[in-house]
């Protein structure tokens, strides 16, 4: 039986995916955002699953205006680093899980989730620049990988609450699978960010901190929280956040499990326009 | 009954919610072709001439050719697409957002570097922060304002 192992929280600003591209990892202004990954990378080493189901949205990329769908799961069988203007990053090919995805989404639309199956996608930095961040720059990625996009880019978004149902009803997926697979949940984006308008640029410290307590310590009642409330204190992208709820979801003590261990924290202002968030949850 | 838009009362910010993104629905696309190097290429040989190519309107095309990226999203556009003309000029995100606030790259640099932004009198209109009309432009444009 495949089970879920751990849970990982990042954000994935596009300039720390140019700033890894570039060998800028070491300069003054990139090395604390970097120092916060180190213990991650070795975690991943000694923890290497043999899935990583991950959590992100796609930024006018893969969709455009043309299909957006709230929630696509990607069943194919590898999926290509996108050219998102500035020509693809210099990153390994994304290898899919495609029997494992296409069992989630059959399982997770038996439970009422109406999931997009996409069988065609070129994967941008919402799903590269985690990967970075938490393996460095291997030849190839450590495993595969699930790319799962929510569309957090025309709002309406998914409610948190949706976001954290969802996450409940892949980790039965998950669980139902039959073949013994370590399974890691990565939930992407955020923290608090706006990329637009005379309010760019906004950062709150203290919500995004209280944010990660109540993530860790009390998720359900934090995916109550409105939509509203992300953007008035989050800035207008902070509400990628609601992303970070699927993973949580995900986790064993939602489903009357023990809590989970806080093997990582981190927080760094800025990355660019971003506050940038990190954790890591082990399942006990 | 209208719907509830309770994001149209946050100062600096437009909300891409459906009825943006119906506004914006061809320069948007616009600005996905622009991911092709040919496109990318084209546009810049003649901008006038392949942004006739599209079914936007008239204003959106001046957006465009002016770089405001605020007006471009007044008229329908989103950032992740108006990026794509960014990264047509060479730009990264930050030079893009901090085009939107009137501040130099050098200002608005410093103040991401200081913690950014706060959102203290930014949540609602009518409060006194830095991102209210009122305060428009923001760094040195904004105070040598009527010098």
């Amino acid at each position: 039986m495949a089970k879920i192992s751990a849970s990982v929280y990042t954000s994935h600003v596009p300039a720390i995916g140019a700033a890894i591209d570039l060998k800028k990892t070491g300069e003054a202004y990139w090395q604390p955002v970097f120092a916060g990954y180190e213990h991650s990378k070795q975690w991943m080493k000694d923890n290497t699953p043999d899935v990583i189901f991950l959590v992100f949205n796609d930024h006018a990329t893969a969709f455009s205006l043309d299909m957006i769908p709230t929630f696509a799961i990607g069943t194919a069988a590898e999926f290509k680093p996108a050219d998102e203007g500035w020509g693809p990053r210099p990153v390994p090919t994304v290898i899919g899980h495609p029997e494992l995805a296409s069992h989630i989404a059959q399982s997770v639309i038996q439970d009422d989730f109406d999931l997009t199956i996409v069988n065609r996608m070129d994967v941008d930095h919402g799903l590269t620049v985690p990967l970075s961040l938490m393996c460095g720059e291997p030849q190839a990625w450590p495993c595969p990988v699930i790319p799962f996009a929510v569309n957090v880019v025309q709002y309406p978004v998914p409610s948190g609450k949706r976001c954290f149902m969802l996450g409940q009803a892949i980790r039965k997926a998950v669980e139902s699978f039959d073949q013994d697979l370590k399974v890691q949940i990565w939930g992407t984006g955020g923290m608090s960010h706006q990329l637009q308008g005379a309010r760019a640029g906004l950062i709150n410290r203290e919500w995004d901190n209280a944010f990660l307590d109540r993530l860790i310590a009390d998720p359900a009642d934090l995916a109550q929280m409105p939509h509203i409330d992300y953007v008035r204190e989050a800035g207008s992208e902070g509400i990628e956040l609601v992303m970070w709820l699927i993973a949580r979801g995900a986790m064993s003590d939602v489903a009357g499990g023990a809590a989970p261990t806080v093997e990582h924290r981190f927080y760094h202002v800025p990355a660019s326009n971003t506050a940038v968030g990190h954790l890591i949850l082990e399942n006990n | 009954m209208a719907l509830d838009k309770p994001y149209k009362d946050i100062p600096g910010t437009i909300i891409f919610d459906a009825e943006q993104s119906r506004k914006g629905y061809w320069l948007n696309q616009f600005c996905m072709s622009l991911m092709r190097a040919e496109n990318r290429a084209r546009f810049k040989a003649d901008e006038r001439a392949y942004l006739d190519e599209w079914a936007m309107t008239e204003e959106q095309k001046q957006a465009v050719l002016a770089r405001d990226l605020n007006w471009c999203m007044r008229t329908g556009g989103n950032i992740y697409f108006l990026a794509k003309i960014g990264a047509t000029d060479g730009l990264s995100f930050q030079q893009m957002a901090g085009s939107m606030t009137g501040m130099t790259e050098a200002e608005y640099r410093d103040m991401m570097v200081g913690g950014g932004r706060s959102a203290e009198g930014n949540r609602h209109l009518g409060e006194d922060g830095d991102a209210q009309p009122q305060h428009q432009p923001q760094g040195a444009a904004g105070k040598n304002k009527g010098a």
